[in-house]
């Protein structure tokens, strides 16, 4: 589309070399408008990750100034008992609250979806517990998960059934964590919920007139219209959990016995606690790598269960 | 009339077996509710408890009698009024920063055409992916050369060049408004500054609502960045004060709990005043991002 500007030159130049002077009056007022993204982006994300690998390669304690030690901290790294532990914690967290949260999260999407009474204050109560994260909310569980006198083990108490140390016994302790991340299963819950409402009803109705069952429907229709969502929570959610660390922090501060030492938490003690800025950045590091793994995993297994719309069309 | 007969009972079996369903949803859904509203009750019941019922057994929901002096004690323990007072200056710096960076940028993404433009876009959809670990250790040594630790300012100016989440929120908005307005105004001589200003930002109001509550609810109860950059108590936030408090005062449930509703309140009001935002921002970037 042409626009005519008032201020433009008149006619005396040929009209392709004013074309070509308001798109480059354009290209400048673009590159203006994003330069605080710009720079942003060249301090704090480009140019920290780029420093980060330099620091990765020197023994930077943050107080001495630091000295290159080539590969000596990932040498290290790949011979350290912790790193492995908290990797595998951290998958173990980022799997467990991802998978349950999803599946949770669907469910209750899936029956807020059924034409019910009362559905905004259905989704009030569900969806509130993911907007009051932090702190507040990590000594409420704290409380909750008490051996002696928490609300879960008091309940269990009521049938009998004596409870575990939710957040003392090693084996129970990340479990505790799951299990209270569900709590905010709300958040996905939304996405979900909008994305069910926006199926449309008249591939339910073919579905019908070729004779498919609730579960068919189900099946058939919700799941695929639904998966480009569903991929796009597994890839967010897991790169959220994998990070999170701060709730841990508080709960548990990596106990009982490193059963809770996640991925993060292990860079911030390495990092703020000791001081360890190079080995801290090597993890780091790694744990970019591991995360860009993950993420191309998860995009190449889509292909065979993630169904776009957009795809038929063209 | 004689149809009625043969269509009755088939009628009559397909309502009753959605009775039944209905029933089973109800009875799910009040299950569900009740085990996600409990812990807030519990919150609120320890909160007004004194310190001996805290955790007496069986635990009873209703306080033997209602301590609300509780509330000005546990606020008076640490000094939470300058907490607060940091929280409000952090928080509001934040919102305000990233609601005009967010949107000249996403302008820019909207509207502009300049060489490289959707591969810059790709390259801030991107930064999305990028784990916090792998730049909170440069960010803070950088923020240490420039001598900015232990003040609020590194909890401010990054906010202040922009979010890639809210840019792409915004910049979905600005696409779906009609691009004769801006030709129109463009006729009428205003310039880009002026498009944005007073013709895409006035029609902008519920995507910008939607960045300023994601804003402020994510830096209220941010404690990763205080705890990082912030040693003299009086720069504390909430969050790192109501960790400070836990520190210190382990066993004092009911009033920590008194201390955590507080802090939660600004939360709760701007969730239920602005809900329907809320779950619009939550499922406009949910659905794009695909």
């Amino acid at each position: 589309m042409a626009i005519t500007h008032p201020t433009s030159p008149p006619p005396t130049t040929t009209k392709k070399s004013t074309l070509g002077g308001m798109a480059r009056r354009e290209e400048i007022s673009f590159y203006l408008f994003i330069a605080p993204w710009i720079i942003g982006f060249l301090l704090f994300d480009a140019g920290a990750i780029i420093s980060s690998l330099f620091i990765s390669f020197t023994n930077w304690s943050a107080l001495s100034a630091p000295a290159y030690v080539g590969l000596a901290n990932y040498d290290k790294l790949f011979a350290d008992a912790l790193f492995y532990k908290a990797m595998s914690n951290s998958l173990y967290y980022g799997i467990g609250s991802v998978g349950l949260g999803t599946i949770v999260s669907f469910l209750l999407a899936l029956l807020l979806n059924q034409n019910v009474w009362g559905i905004s204050l259905f989704r009030t109560i569900f969806y509130l517990p993911s907007v009051v994260s932090g702190i507040a909310v990590a000594i409420l569980w704290i409380m909750i998960l008490h051996q002696d006198f928490g609300l879960i083990n008091s309940f269990l108490a009521f049938f009998g059934i004596k409870g575990p140390g939710w957040l003392v016994q090693p084996e129970w302790a990340m479990p505790s964590l799951i299990l209270m991340s569900l709590w905010g299963a709300g958040g996905s819950m939304v996405i979900y919920l909008a994305g069910l409402q926006s199926v449309p009803i008249h591939l339910y109705e073919a579905a019908e007139i070729d004779g498919a069952n609730t579960f068919g429907k189900f099946w058939n229709v919700t799941v695929p219209m639904m998966s480009p969502v569903i991929l796009y929570n597994l890839i967010v959610g897991f790169i959220a959990s994998i990070q999170g660390f701060v709730l841990v922090y508080i709960m548990t501060n990596g106990g009982p016995a490193n059963a809770t030492l996640v991925y993060g938490l292990y860079i911030y003690r390495t990092a703020f606690i000791n001081f360890m800025m190079g080995y801290a950045s090597a993890l780091a590091w790694i744990l970019l790598v591991v995360i860009i793994i993950i993420t191309v995993i998860q995009f190449a297994v889509a292909r065979y269960w993630v169904y776009y719309e957009g795809d038929l069309k063209q | 009339m004689q149809q009625t007969p043969i269509l009755r009972p088939s009628l009559l079996g397909i309502r009753g077996s959605a009775v039944v369903w209905r029933v089973v949803i109800y009875v799910l859904l009040a299950a569900l509710s009740v085990s996600f509203v409990l812990p807030f009750l519990w919150m609120i019941s320890t909160s007004l408890k004194q310190s001996q019922d805290v955790f007496s057994y069986p635990p009873s929901f209703l306080p033997n009698s209602f301590e609300w002096q509780n509330y000005p004690k546990g606020w008076r323990v640490l000094p939470f009024n300058t907490f607060l007072t940091n929280s409000l200056i952090v928080t509001f710096a934040n919102v305000i920063g990233n609601l005009i960076s967010c949107s000249l940028v996403a302008y820019g993404f909207a509207r502009l055409k300049g060489r490289g433009r959707d591969f810059l876009f790709l390259l801030l959809l991107a930064t999305l992916m990028i784990p916090r670990e792998v730049t909170i250790i440069p960010r803070f040594l950088m923020f240490s050369a420039a001598g900015l630790t232990n003040t609020l300012w590194p909890l401010i100016l990054p906010a202040w060049f922009g979010y890639a989440f809210f840019i792409f929120l915004l910049r979905q908005f600005f696409m779906g408004i009609p691009l004769d307005l801006d030709n129109a105004a463009r006729i009428d001589g205003a310039n880009n500054w002026q498009i944005l200003t007073q013709v895409i930002l006035p029609l902008s109001q519920p995507a910008l609502s939607t960045v300023a509550i994601f804003a402020f609810i994510g830096n209220w109860s941010n404690l990763l960045d205080p705890l990082i950059y912030l040693r003299s108590t009086e720069l504390y936030t909430l969050a790192l004060g109501l960790n400070l408090f836990r520190g210190q005062n382990f066993t004092q449930f009911n009033l920590l709990m008194a201390v955590s509703i507080i802090t939660l309140i600004p939360v709760l009001v701007v969730f239920f005043f602005s809900q329907r935002l809320f779950v619009q921002g939550v499922s406009l970037t949910g659905m794009g991002g695909r």
